[in-house]
């Protein structure tokens, strides 16, 4: 194996800096397209354990929609066909107008495509709880949104915490797939950086470290939170 | 609205498309096949008695697990090259990475079916004179894949629209080949929507198609 190791271009200008704003954009992806995913998410998974039919209705297309099409299918219908779908002056707004177009594609599509999978962890989280909880609360004379507010949804984010983690994981990964609409994320970074030096393995190494290390804090941090917010008494609940 | 689009151009391309198509089938069944018997494999190791050769196992499916699909197949398309010292054609490289990365996803799946088994049955199995290894291959492992089924085929159908990231080294997969023709004949909201409809398509049929094994083959 002939191979010039030279883990000193890591440090060299431009390259250093590709590096970490590659990670700045990853992660500022990631957060953001979390953002709508974990409310949209929550919105459908709601709608998925209602009793009305149209509405539940409505939810599962949604989920059934975006999740079978690949993602990366559905970015380029975001960046490329959706603008060409609305009224004229919106989507040259959305192609030219706003800043950054690419990085809110990015964000849109990967929020969109993750809310399907929150919608269906909240779904299958409040379905664990069982109809005792919800005949309980109606007993007590809590409307039907109270009953969600204060009982079922409370119980049923916590009995989600740990898949809920390995959701926001998954959008902290599938952001590297913005790289295809010209994002400049880490993963893409990390291949220009391997165009310029042929330093593929140091390019490499360093974008998969930074990946790994991310997903430790972010695990090590969710199993905080979800010590923090367990209810005692309440384990049996998730196992049921 | 759909007035000055031109269907035509994915009628003049269906040769083309469909040369892709059996690409993305070949990558797909390839890697679920390595991916599967890999992950068995993993997973076996991962349940082993001795801890060193769980711990590496385990290693192994967490270190995949935390990098982005995109960068495995970058590292595998510019590293196996490097390794073999000459170049072998990005198809390989690619398969290589994606089973190597299935087996991680597939490992997990498989070892949560092994620990759906009740332990009763290995002890059992021990009790009547059979080896680990024994128990493991005639009491667990027939009764784990039955239960295993199921999410092996949903990860499947996970593992299909995948193998269009194969886009980013620009193998001709189903829709790198789709956005050839929709940037040489600049027909990109026809090309891509027919991408999508497709995949859709045949992911929405394999799901249901899972739901109704899922009925049928519950114990």
């Amino acid at each position: 194996m002939n191979y010039n190791w030279n883990w000193g271009v890591l440090l060299e200008d431009p390259y250093f800096t590709w590096i970490w704003t590659g990670l700045g954009w990853t992660c500022l992806v990631a957060v953001c397209a979390w953002i709508i995913a974990f409310t949209l998410g929550s919105v459908v998974g709601v709608m998925r354990t209602l009793d009305n039919p149209i509405v539940r209705g409505i939810g599962t297309a949604y989920v059934e929609l975006f999740r079978n099409i690949p993602l990366l299918v559905q970015m380029f219908l975001w960046y490329f066909v959706f603008p060409e779908f609305l009224p004229e002056d919106w989507g040259m707004y959305v192609k030219r107008g706003i800043p950054q177009p690419e990085f809110w594609t990015a964000v849109v599509c990967l929020g969109t495509y993750t809310a399907a999978r929150v919608a269906e962890q909240l779904r299958a989280g409040v379905g664990s709880i069982g109809q005792g909880l919800r005949y309980a609360a109606t007993a007590m004379g809590l409307t039907p949104v109270q009953v969600y507010r204060y009982v079922l949804l409370p119980v049923g984010f916590r009995i989600i915490i740990p898949p809920l983690t390995s959701d926001f994981l998954g959008v902290f990964k599938n952001s590297s797939l913005a790289l295809t609409i010209g994002v400049l994320e880490l993963t893409a970074q990390s291949r220009q950086i391997t165009e310029y030096t042929f330093q593929g393995f140091e390019a490499f190494t360093v974008a998969t470290v930074l990946y790994c290390l991310v997903t430790f804090i972010v695990m090590t941090l969710m199993q905080v939170i979800e010590g923090r917010t367990r209810i005692p008494g309440m384990l049996s609940l998730g196992a049921k | 609205m759909f007035a000055d689009f031109d269907w035509s151009v994915v009628a003049r391309a269906y040769p083309f498309l469909l040369q892709g198509m059996w690409l993305t089938l070949q990558l797909t069944f390839i890697a679920i096949l390595g991916g599967i018997f890999f992950g068995m494999l993993l997973a076996l190791l991962r349940l082993a008695p001795v801890r060193a050769v769980s711990f590496a196992a385990g290693s192994y499916v967490n270190f995949f697990r935390s990098m982005p699909l995109i960068l495995v197949i970058f590292w595998f398309y510019f590293l196996v090259p490097v390794l073999v010292g000459r170049p072998i054609g990005g198809f390989y490289s690619v398969l290589i990475a994606f089973v190597m990365f299935e087996a991680a996803y597939y490992c997990e799946i498989v070892r949560a079916g092994i620990q759906s088994v009740s332990r009763g049955q290995i002890m059992a199995g021990s009790a009547l004179g059979l080896t680990y290894a024994q128990s493991m291959k005639e009491i667990v492992l027939p009764q784990a894949f039955r239960n295993m089924i199921p999410v092996l085929l949903t990860q499947s159908i996970i593992m299909f629209q995948d193998t269009s990231l194969v886009y980013v080294v620009g193998l001709k997969d189903f829709l790198t080949s789709a956005d050839i023709i929709a940037n040489r004949d600049n027909r990109l909201v026809e090309m891509y929507t027919v991408v999508a409809v497709v995949y859709f398509v045949l992911c929405l049929s394999g799901s249901l198609l899972v739901r109704k094994l899922q009925r049928k083959y519950v114990i």
